[in-house]
């Protein structure tokens, strides 16, 4: 559980990162933090690993409309990147975090967010990555990042994640 | 839990339901005084004293409690007898006030009962007050260590006693024992089954919304004698009592692989039920607590499924392509009321256990989700979604449909054993937002919080202890 949080985290600040409207002016890291900075460019970062992927792709995230598990095109966009890098690694395995915001009932939600993790995994097996790869969880409501009641932060949580596995 | 027995009332008999009683003993009526207040023979005419229960129209009905006095004042686990005697009442007081039926006279309109007037009530007195029903009775401890606990209901005008029964409890289930008393007064007085000696299990709550800390907890049904059953480190969700209340069926995410579990109270030990790669959820037992009843999620269709209790391989009960989950049984375990998003949106649909004559009876505007059968069968209790989430009731065949809760996000109703109250969760917005547990009367009014430790998820209200 702790590591998977640990994943999450870095996941929520990448992807923070990576969709925010306006380009981000640089802002150096809080202390305690540089090792979450995707653009430091740390040498330190192995081939293959989840941090590479994270620099590499668009985002690790993509993004749903209420009650509704289909991929848009800026959701297939961002598979395509990470397709692109999960081909590059072929042993690598991942899980896939299905998401829902708050406006569904508990036990809908778990089920909405097997269909969006398994919405993101069908699509990388389309771009060639191997089925068998990518387990899928979903979480529901039970773990939002964003944690407002408005259409933005509902916007947010509504979201499959692409978690490397190693 | 076992060690609890119905003594026979003296002049109301009271059927034990108990399979083990401790001690068949008769429990004698404290030495009354000289004249022995006549006592009613089972043949007289029914007193006309009964609280409406159709809800709203009439006021609740002024009732004495006092505290009940002991024969003498002995040192138990629990404390000493005459401050149990005092705490009963306490109980009986919660419990009814609680239920809205009735307004308990306040501690300044009492006056304290001496021992041989528990049988012997000073009508004239009650009468000033005000008071049309009056509860007395007493504490005594036995030689072996139990507790003998009596309870007589009186109408205060007539000057007639409706009904006693007496318990004899273990000192730690000594509040099983007003609860008790609280529910022959509730069930004398409305005619509605009784409900107070009863237990919820739920998903207590803690931490930041983004993280939050979920244990499974049980409690008494007024919040007392609070436990957590599990320490918080998987996400669980959704528990649902046994039928013979010696196991939880509950959804885990252990080592994040989320999954149905039964825990066994007695033990402590937690039971995968569904050995499966797939998402399996939202578990219910059967009536009879030989199935559970449970949500798969293959290949992004969500069916629903049965498992006999101790595992083994499921059946499948619905192939549309869809959602469908959230299945509660019938009393009888005839039928499964469920949701499916099969037309579009969530609706509520009965079928066969079977999984037969699926039909669809959920028809205004809006999702309907998280139907919950009645322990009486003449409604279904359900989470309708119009923006807000609202608990609201219907007959089985879809008609009159009523909102009872006007929360931002009132969710998961489940029933009170007699089938007239509804606990729910009720959630708040923003950043800070939190869930506590609520209640509703059948009628839509008397909506209050539950007490719990921490903040509280996903309730679900045990069978009346027997």
């Amino acid at each position: 559980m702790a590591k998977l949080t640990t994943s999450l985290l870095i996941g929520t600040a990448l992807f923070t990162a990576a969709c925010a409207k306006k380009p981000p002016a640089v802002i150096p890291p809080p202390p305690g933090q540089s090792v979450v900075d995707p653009n430091a460019g740390q040498p330190s970062i192995a081939p293959g690993s989840r941090a590479d992927f994270e620099r590499s792709v668009t985002s690790n995230t993509v993004n749903f409309a209420l009650d509704s598990f289909s991929l848009d095109d800026r959701a297939r966009a961002i598979l395509d990147s990470q397709a692109q890098w999960l081909t590059r690694y072929p042993n690598v395995p991942v899980s896939l975090e299905g998401h829902c915001d708050e406006r569904g009932t508990r036990e809908y939600n778990l089920a909405l967010g097997d269909r969006r993790a398994l919405a993101a995994k069908n699509y990388l097996a389309a771009r060639g990555v191997a089925p068998g790869r990518i387990s899928t969880i979903s979480y529901g409501k039970e773990r939002p990042i964003a944690l407002g009641s408005d259409e933005a932060s509902w916007a947010q949580n509504r979201r499959a994640v692409t978690i490397v596995l190693n | 839990m076992t060690r609890f027995a119905w003594i026979a009332g003296l002049a109301l008999i009271a059927v034990p339901v108990a399979a083990a009683p401790v001690a068949a003993q008769t429990v004698p009526a404290p030495a009354p005084a000289a004249d022995q207040q006549a006592a009613p023979a089972p043949g007289q005419a029914p007193p006309a004293l009964e609280v409406s229960v159709t809800g709203g129209v009439s006021a609740p009905m002024p009732i004495a409690i006092p505290a009940m006095p002991t024969n003498a004042v002995i040192s138990t686990p629990a404390g000493t007898t005459d401050d149990l005697g005092r705490k009963l009442s306490e109980i009986i007081t919660s419990d009814l006030k609680g239920s809205g039926l009735f307004q308990p006279l306040s501690p300044a309109q009492l006056r304290s009962v001496i021992f041989p007037e528990v049988t012997a009530p000073a009508f004239d007195y009650w009468n000033g007050t005000g008071a049309q029903a009056l509860v007395q009775g007493f504490i005594r401890a036995n030689g072996d260590g139990s507790l003998t606990v009596g309870c007589y209901l009186y109408d205060v005008f007539s000057k007639i006693e409706l009904a006693r029964q007496g318990f004899v409890v273990p000192p730690a289930d000594w509040r099983r024992a007003g609860h008790k008393c609280a529910d022959m007064v509730y069930t004398r007085l409305t005619g509605e089954g009784p409900y107070f000696d009863s237990r919820i299990v739920y998903v207590s709550e803690t931490g930041p919304k983004a993280k939050r800390i979920k244990r499974l907890a049980i409690m008494d049904q007024d919040g007392a004698n609070h436990r957590f059953l599990t320490n918080g480190q998987s996400i669980v969700l959704t528990p649902r009592f046994a039928p013979n209340q010696q196991s939880i069926v509950y959804m885990s995410y252990v080592n994040d692989r989320p999954a149905i579990y039964v825990y066994d109270i007695g033990s402590g030990r937690q039971r995968l039920v569904v050995q499966n790669e797939n998402l399996t959820f939202a578990p219910r037992f059967s009536p009879d607590g030989r199935y559970i009843l449970f949500s798969m999620a293959v290949g992004g269709n969500t069916d629903i499924y049965r498992v006999a209790a101790t595992g083994g391989a499921a059946q499948r009960l619905t192939t549309s392509p869809g959602i469908d989950t959230g299945g509660s049984y019938s009393p009888d375990g005839s039928k499964i009321v469920f949701e499916s998003d099969r037309s579009g949106g969530q609706q509520l649909y009965v079928m066969n256990a079977d999984g037969s004559n699926q039909r669809r009876i959920s028809h205004g505007g809006g999702r309907y989700a998280t139907p919950e059968w009645s322990p009486r069968g003449d409604l279904i209790a359900f989470t309708k979604l119009a923006g807000d989430f609202k608990i609201a009731v219907m007959t089985p065949s879809g008609d009159n449909e009523r909102i009872l809760t006007n929360g931002w996000q009132d969710e998961q109703p489940t029933w009170s054993p007699n089938g007239r109250v509804l606990m729910f969760f009720r959630s708040s917005g923003g950043g800070n937002g939190r869930a506590d547990l609520w209640s509703v009367d059948l009628t839509g009014v008397n909506v209050r919080r539950v007490p719990t430790v921490l903040d509280g998820s996903d309730p679900a209200w045990g069978p009346l202890r027997p």
